[in-house]
């Protein structure tokens, strides 16, 4: 076949927005991964355990075993994603041979390197990445990420870090709007986020992230979700709020639900009726620095 | 000056994309005014409850995940609306999972998540037909009358067979990815992701159409 282009950015992008307004889900084995296709989720993230786990069993933490990633693709039909630890291209590659269709490159795990993250241009898969600020946004855009997400604060079921992220976002897309026409703060906002001034240029004239930009790290509620759809999330990652729940089942169904009709209280209040006890969660401001995940690869 | 009403179905997927290339239809059509074009006004707007599919004139089913928007569609009852609004003319497009939903029959990997079809076009589906997705791809295609466009395909589905009034307007590496009956359209690839609008346009022509035959 003639002219035919795989792995371009155009294909990359498009496969995130392909998942708007939809739940992606942590899971560690097939099983879960069906009970979360059955649940209404647009895609399932393979790891090796959900980062309350991680959390709580301390060590290094890696990407998963490919036995377990390949049981996962069996099990359902929709996407599998896979993390890889920031900077660890090797893994990436690995998971990329195997066939997932997005790769993390997540500060869940123990980063790699503290000095550089993946070249992901390098990779026809696409790639999904953390950010806090607009500034690790666009440095993760410009390495070639086709996706951005919050880091918040995984495995903490606490939505607080989430808020703090997408409005700081939201915040410093508002002011690069703002200084559109002044060339000169344009140039210093590029040199400040140390990223090409035609990406700034770009995100001033969208008005937004030029890639899909979902919430992660510390939803736990059908109402979490639903916060975070309304600060301008296009969809949400839930990591150990399922699995980590009284009633999996339940709460993956609600979650779906509470995203999809986060602008309807009626629907939320709905979702979130009798579902027992959501994760326990922990009080960020408890953890010491090192516990702290989205310190890790700015 | 009239208005036609697109309503993309917005319960998952690539709505906003498919919102975009409408308002640029939008604005050709507002130039082409008093030039011999359409003088209709293009409007879009999404589609979240069942009343909504009752407001609109023709309806746009995104791309996405289908077995999510199979689910949500015939949990909130929209898809028995949409089945009854199509029986009686509404034109329904489908990009993608979009296709995927149309389809009268569906491949293994439909029977194996259960998926609720639309079953409004002659045709049998594959989902993934052509493989995971770092084999998704960009090609130039023709599809119908429109010569060379920019198709990018996502995890695509193709259409196994077509039968009885379905027409194949595309094929692909031997594979039909996109076909048309009557006043539905259906492409395995995504002309919301393109920068070019005449697939858009074509299928906007379908409204004119189907008003004619009244």
């Amino acid at each position: 076949m003639t002219n035919v282009k795989t792995g371009t950015q155009a294909v990359k992008e498009g496969f995130a927005r392909m998942v708007k307004h939809g739940v992606i889900m942590d899971v560690t084995t097939g099983k879960q991964a069906r009970l979360a296709e059955k649940a209404g989720a647009v895609a399932v993230m393979a790891l090796h355990m959900v980062p309350a786990d991680i959390r709580a069993v301390g060590g290094v933490a890696r990407m998963p075993d490919p036995k377990a990633v390949k049981e996962i693709m069996r099990a359902v039909t929709i996407p599998v994603m896979a993390k890889c630890r920031i900077g660890h291209f090797a893994e990436a590659q690995v998971l990329e041979s195997l066939g997932v269709d997005m790769i993390d490159e997540s500060e869940v795990l123990t980063p790699a390197d503290e000095e550089s993250h993946v070249d992901k241009r390098k990779f026809k898969v696409p790639f999904v990445c953390g950010a806090r600020d607009l500034g690790e946004a666009l440095r993760r855009i410009d390495e070639g990420a086709a996706m951005i997400r919050t880091k918040g604060e995984a495995g903490t079921g606490n939505i607080v870090e989430a808020v703090r992220h997408m409005k700081l976002i939201n915040k410093q897309i508002n002011e690069l709007m703002r200084l559109k026409r002044n060339d000169a703060m344009m140039a210093e906002r590029a040199k400040i986020y140390r990223v090409p001034l035609a990406l700034v240029q770009k995100v001033a004239e969208l008005g937004r992230l030029p890639v899909v930009n979902f919430a992660a790290g510390g939803i736990a509620t059908p109402a979490d979700a639903s916060l975070m759809m309304q600060l301008g999330a296009d969809g949400v990652f839930v990591g150990s709020g399922i699995f980590k729940s009284k009633n999996p089942e339940k709460f993956a169904r609600a979650i779906v639900e509470a995203t999809r009709h986060y602008d309807d209280p009626r629907v939320v209040a709905k979702a979130c009726e009798g579902l027992g006890d959501a994760m326990k969660g922990k009080d960020v401001r408890t953890l010491a620095g090192h516990e702290r995940m989205q310190e890790r690869g700015r | 000056m009239k208005t036609m009403r697109i309503g993309v179905l917005a319960l998952q997927g690539d709505v906003e994309e498919h919102l975009a290339m409408l308002k640029k239809c939008g604005a050709t059509a507002a130039r082409n005014v008093g030039r011999g074009g359409s003088t209709e006004e293009v409007e879009a707007v999404r589609v979240k409850h069942v009343k909504d599919v009752e407001a609109v004139d023709a309806l746009i089913i995104p791309g996405g995940e289908s077995t999510t928007i199979a689910k949500l569609m015939w949990a909130s009852g929209i898809a028995e609306e949409v089945k009854k609004r199509a029986g009686e003319g509404m034109p329904v497009w489908g990009t993608c999972a979009g296709l995927v939903l149309l389809a009268k029959k569906g491949d293994e990997q439909v029977k194996k998540t259960g998926q609720k079809l639309l079953e409004l076009m002659d045709f049998e589906v594959g989902r993934n037909a052509f493989g995971r997705q770092k084999e998704s791809f960009e090609a130039e295609l023709d599809v119908g009358g429109i010569k060379k466009f920019p198709a990018v395909f996502i995890r695509a589905p193709a259409i196994a067979k077509v039968w009885g009034d379905c027409k194949v307007l595309a094929r692909f590496d031997g594979k039909i990815v996109a076909a048309e009956q009557g006043n539905f359209l259906a492409t395995a690839f995504h002309p919301e992701l393109s920068e070019d609008a005449r697939v858009h346009e074509y299928f906007l022509g379908k409204i004119g159409r189907q008003e004619k035959k009244r």
